[in-house]
């Protein structure tokens, strides 16, 4: 055991938080703006019209089956060739993040607002509401609940993921840990820190979601 | 009051009303009534316009439903209507229920529409559930706050699609006499319903309807004398040997 040396961590915290803050920035700007995304999605997808709904449909499909990595490469290397000038790692991540996680969340609320019965929306639009008010009223507080689950699992997931933007040159978390681990020789310590970071994070994340599936059973 | 012209509406190649004319005049109080799948729902909902319909016209107090320049938010304003299975909001107490069509179409605040949306439950019997969530409450007491949503909005006509059929027997008469005082301060109402004793004591006129279509509009006196129609008769005598 006196082979390990924990003071590495101390050592190296201002660096290591760095990453950490790059992994909290790509999980904060994903949610928010894939869930602004999403929402948006999801109207297109329950429209009743093709044109409306076509794109939307055909652009979930397409996220949903290629893998984030691809994602994060495409906005890296091709969108500088599009637009004739570079985008930046840090900015081409953070649109890849947004713009793969919209399809998910657009599914997530899209199954929300459905869980919502048809009755409800019949009795508030007897009221004289318009849609948008029926919508912001009834169908969304009621879809917020039953997502909610599936909202933080999501989040879980993307905070897993951020850790792929080092194929973008990007230092999240883990790959800061990666960097001191090889640097200073000390993998066992650091990679031991990653898993136990991950760990305590992702199961009080997991707990909630427990929590709010149990709240919603009562 | 109500108007409908040949309304007809089909579900794919399903008719599920067919050539549909009937009037229901200011104050009055018709019940419809028929075996299940006769198209009673559908057209009590086509008259609000929450089910669009193929042809035919509808009007409501001289306004076209059916006209798609209509603004059919404002119309169904002044159109009342209560569901089966109450439709109550579940995040909501009572009062909240109430209020909410209030404060966002009517532009009523808060304060005042709180005032008659209490007004309003007490006048149906809860003046101690104001701050119940409709999960408290019995399926007669939400009911009722339904009831007292519909009214809130100051409506010139109520609808009714089976508004007892969800509830325990013990709890038909709490909803049916609520409905019944309605009628007596004048309210135009159409009901649809299985509930014959609200029919004769209530009605002014029956609508029976079978395979989408109106068989009978009468006079409620002459559909319990003497229907016209076979299919009436049937349904008459098995509906009222319960």
């Amino acid at each position: 055991m006196s082979d390990f040396d924990w003071g590495v961590i101390a050592r190296s915290w201002p660096f290591l938080a760095e990453g950490m803050a790059l992994s909290a920035l790509l999980v904060a700007v994903a949610t928010a703006g894939g869930l602004v995304l999403g929402f948006g999605l999801a109207l297109m997808r329950r429209s009743r019209h093709a044109l409306i709904a076509g794109p939307a449909t055909a652009y979930v499909t397409v996220m949903r089956t290629v893998p984030l990595i691809l994602v994060l490469f495409w906005f890296y290397f091709l969108v500088p060739l599009v637009i004739g000038r570079p985008v930046g790692s840090l900015a081409s991540a953070l649109i890849a993040f947004v713009l793969f996680e919209a399809a998910f969340y657009c599914e997530i609320i899209r199954s929300a607002i459905g869980s919502v019965r048809a009755g409800q929306t019949e009795a508030a639009l007897a009221t004289g509401m318009k849609r948008w008010q029926v919508m912001r009223y009834i169908v969304l507080p009621q879809g917020l609940k039953a997502m909610t689950p599936l909202l933080l699992n999501q989040i879980i997931i993307v905070f897993q993921d951020t850790s792929l933007v080092y194929v973008v040159a990007l230092r999240d978390f883990m790959t800061t840990a990666s960097v001191v681990a090889s640097r200073d020789g000390r993998p066992t310590e650091m990679y031991t820190l990653v898993a136990v970071v991950y760990l305590a994070i992702c199961f009080s994340l997991s707990k909630a979601v427990e929590h709010y599936a149990k709240a919603r059973a009562t | 009051m109500i108007v409908l012209e040949n309304v007809g509406k089909s579900y794919g190649r399903t008719a599920v009303l067919r050539d549909c004319s009937a009037t229901v005049r200011l104050g009055e109080v018709v019940v419809v009534c028929g075996p299940s799948g006769s198209g009673k729902s559908t057209l009590i909902k086509c008259i609000n316009g929450l089910v669009p319909i193929d042809h035919g016209t509808i009007t409501v107090d001289g306004v076209s439903v059916t006209d798609p320049r209509t603004d059919l938010p404002a119309l169904r304003t002044h159109i009342g209507m209560v569901f089966q299975n109450f439709e109550l909001y579940p995040h909501m107490t009572a009062l909240e229920n109430v209020s909410l069509a209030q404060i966002h179409v009517l532009r009523r605040s808060r304060a005042e529409a709180d005032r008659r949306s209490e007004q309003l439950l007490v006048r149906v019997g809860l003046a101690d559930k104001l701050a119940s969530r409709p999960d408290e409450l019995s399926g007669g007491q939400q009911q009722r706050v339904s009831i007292a949503r519909a009214l809130a909005m100051d409506p010139k006509a109520m609808l009714f699609d089976e508004p007892t059929s969800a509830l325990d027997p013990e709890m038909v008469n709490e909803v049916l006499e609520v409905m019944q005082a309605l009628a007596l301060d004048g309210m135009t109402m159409m009901v649809v319903t299985h509930e014959m004793g609200f029919a004769q004591r209530v009605a002014e006129r029956v609508l029976f309807m079978d395979h989408g279509e109106i068989l009978e509009d009468v006079a409620k006196a002459e559909f319990f004398a003497a229907p016209r129609t076979k299919r009436a008769r049937q349904f008459l005598a098995n509906v009222l040997s319960h």
